[in-house]
């Protein structure tokens, strides 16, 4: 079985400063991960990076798309072949609708003209998926979104277009309760066992909701630690801190 | 014989011309003379022709404006054309315009637009109007829409009584050349209580190297009344320089609302030097939507003189301005009674070292109490390279006014381009609809075939095209 996932030593940084210093991590179809961290662990370089963030540069290691080598892959090529990164925080595009720009996005996901009618079937689907008010479409992209919509958002843009290996960044940041149970249960319905989904995190919560089968914790730009589910309660309940004196401790 | 194109640059699709030697073409330069050949082939009453003569004697005393782009000094008076006449008569059927001029409108769509979406067509190809129509059913209601030089000789006393009265000859530089000059253009006139619902639409075309083109457009909207009007205008590429400088007076009386659009999209060989008026009187609305996308230099400001309590003035402001060109627009509101409103919504666009200027004034005279004006500016730089200034005026000489005033210069955000292309638009497709969305404000304002025309010139300019 080809991973849809597979880093191998990634080392990348931002104006010649390291800040990923030697990632590894494979994704098998059907499995949830998720990447636990402190503030400046590297969680939102890695989902950069992932996507092709020009602002970041790659400086070593390889990542591989469904068995592709996408490190020379500009963003939306590597959207076209099936990566989807929600944003921790989604860009204002005013003037846009919301329904426009996922016109143009399916398109150009798919390679071809997707007939209106069927656009709108799909749209619908996935609003009603997720719950959403149609009139939403309506509104221009991110322009003047709370943060819950925001986030609503961005899992109508990946139950829409539909992509092979999903990357959520904080998906968790800036939502209350209720708009973190129902973004949450939009993405258990959307995950698919063809699918793979990394969630990038600083807290717990979120994995309230959505059950990972692999944990790993990212320190300083390395992942010191990978588990079952169970490790995010641990960390729950010692901290950042915990884990570092303990492997501090063990000498690892 | 067809037209032929010449010297292809990518993008701009209308820079074609017609190899075909005008019925007449004025020596170049400008004399006394000149006017007097002009006037006495148009066959025009003799106040008229003083006009004229005074008109030129003014615009030899004028200077360009200090404020004005450091060009404008290198337009060579002497070496234009200051009158070309095609054809010999201004038709009413397309079948009885001379065939190459009608294969020129048919490239640019007009008869098929005027067939589908338009109440009437005025078709000017360098100094004459060739062609005008208008439905049967309005002309029955009285509205009047003939070529400018028509509109004289049929309702002399119509036009004596408001020519030249909303912009004088003394207004500026080049009010006083289109006064010395002036041939063509449009003259509408809308009876009272008349609602002229689909656009009215007159389409300028330059086909001559060298030419000096000075339409004159006069449109009186009576009392209550309502009427759209849209221009276009296209120019071959030449490597001379031509000159468009065009006087369009607006008169909006009680109740009346007029919309005048304009698309522009000269070549980047073309001086486009307008002077825009209307006057609004008691509860009437003016609204100009004007779209600059092409030509070397672009100053128009259009403006709007609120005259009574309850006059409203609208303009919204495109410019595009893309290598070698500058786009210096804005718009004028004067506040000259109380209970008046406005606003101004300016949005320029700045790519490959292309500049853009807003340019406003917003004057309230002493005692308009109650006034409430609104202006807005935003500006959107493509790369580095390209620049925007913003030159807003205010006197405000009135106390008990509500004025807001909000400027932003922006460019297309990195963050924006890699949120786009991470769903799956490539960087052009991306950039483009940051821009589309940056001009939506606009766009929705305009009736549907004219919204998909400018956006369609707008992604051709982001090509990269130098039209």
């Amino acid at each position: 079985m080809t991973p849809l996932l597979e880093i191998r030593d990634l080392h990348a940084g931002v104006e010649g400063k390291e800040i990923l210093r030697g990632i590894s991590l494979t994704i098998n179809p059907g499995e949830i991960h998720a990447i636990m961290g402190p503030n400046g662990s590297g969680k939102s370089t890695l989902a950069n990076v992932l996507m092709g963030n020009p602002s970041y540069q790659v400086t070593a290691g390889d990542i591989f798309l469904a068995g592709q080598r996408i490190n020379d892959l500009s963003p939306d090529e590597r959207a076209r072949l099936g990566l989807f990164l929600a944003f921790q925080y989604p860009v204002p595009v005013p003037g846009v609708t919301l329904v426009n720009f996922l016109r143009q996005a399916v398109n150009a996901v798919r390679g071809e003209e997707v007939p209106v009618r069927e656009f709108r079937e799909l749209l619908f689907e996935k609003m009603d998926l997720l719950k959403m008010d149609r009139d939403f479409a309506r509104r221009y992209l991110n322009d003047g979104f709370s943060g819950g919509e925001k986030k609503r958002a961005e899992m109508l843009q990946m139950a829409v277009l539909q992509p092979k290996m999903a990357v959520l960044d904080e998906t968790d940041s800036g939502l209350d309760i209720d708009a973190l149970r129902t973004v949450a249960e939009g993405v258990n319905r959307i995950m698919n066992p063809e699918m793979g989904l990394l969630l990038i995190t600083h807290y717990q919560r979120l994995l309230n909701y959505i059950r990972p089968h692999f944990v790993h914790v990212l320190i300083d730009g390395r992942i010191v630690k990978s588990g079952g589910p169970e490790l995010a309660e641990e960390l729950e309940a010692r901290g950042y801190e915990g884990l570092e004196a303990e492997l501090a401790a063990s000498g690892s | 014989m067809s037209s032929i194109p010449v010297i292809r640059e990518e993008g701009y699709k209308w820079g074609f011309y017609d190899p075909v030697e005008a019925v007449y073409k004025a020596k170049p330069g400008l004399s006394h003379e000149i006017i007097d050949i002009i006037s006495d082939i148009k066959g025009e009453p003799q106040w008229m022709r003083e006009f004229r003569h005074r008109a030129l004697d003014i615009f030899w005393q004028k200077r360009n404006p200090p404020w004005g782009s450091p060009e404008l000094e290198k337009i060579d008076f002497d070496s234009i054309h200051y009158y070309v006449r095609a054809a010999d008569r201004d038709a009413t059927s397309w079948d009885d315009v001379p065939e190459y001029i009608r294969r020129t409108f048919d490239r640019l769509g007009i008869p098929e637009a005027e067939q589908k979406y338009l109440a009437g067509v005025g078709a000017q190809y360098d100094s004459e109007v060739v062609y005008h129509n208008i439905r049967k059913d309005l002309e029955a209601k009285g509205v009047i829409f003939l070529g400018m030089d028509q509109g004289l000789k049929e309702h002399e006393e119509l036009v004596r009584e408001y020519f030249g009265t909303v912009v004088p000859p003394a207004d500026n530089k080049y009010a006083a050349l289109n006064s010395a000059v002036w041939s063509g253009g449009s003259f509408i006139y809308v009876p009272p209580g008349v609602k002229v619902e689909i656009p009215l639409q007159a389409y300028f075309r330059i086909n001559s190297e060298a030419m000096g083109q000075f339409e004159r457009t006069l449109i009186i909207a009576d009392e209550g009344s309502q009427v759209h009007y849209v221009e276009g205008c296209t120019a071959p590429i030449y490597s001379r320089d031509s000159l468009h400088a065009a006087v369009v007076e607006i008169i909006v009386k009680r109740g009346a609302r007029v919309r005048y659009t304009t698309i522009q999209n000269w070549s980047n060989n073309v001086y486009n030097l307008v002077t825009k008026r209307a006057v609004a009187y008691g509860e009437a609305v003016m609204e100009w939507v004007d779209g600059n996308l092409g030509s070397k230099l672009t100053m128009k400001y259009p403006s709007v003189f609120l005259m009574e309590p309850g006059a409203h003035g609208e303009i919204l402001s495109l410019a595009f301005a893309g290598a070698g060109q500058h786009q210096d627009a804005g718009g004028k509101i004067i506040h000259a009674a109380p209970y008046t409103t406005s606003t101004i919504v300016s949005k320029s666009l700045s790519k490959d070292g292309g500049r853009t200027s807003y340019r406003g004034l917003l004057k309230v005279y002493e005692d308009c109490h109650h006034v409430k004006a609104k202006v807005r500016c935003d500006a959107l730089l493509l790369d580095e390279t390209s620049r925007s200034d913003t030159y807003p005026t205010m006197e405000i000489d009135a106390p008990d006014v509500h004025i807001e005033h909000e400027a932003y210069v922006s460019k297309v955000s990195e963050d924006q381009l890699f949120y786009l292309q991470s769903r799956g638009l490539t960087e052009d497709a991306a950039a483009k609809m940051i821009v589309n969305g940056f001009v939506e404000p606009i766009v929705k304002e305009l009736p549907m075939e004219y919204a998909v025309e400018l956006n369609r010139l707008i992604e051709l300019q982001m090509d990269g095209a130098l039209g």
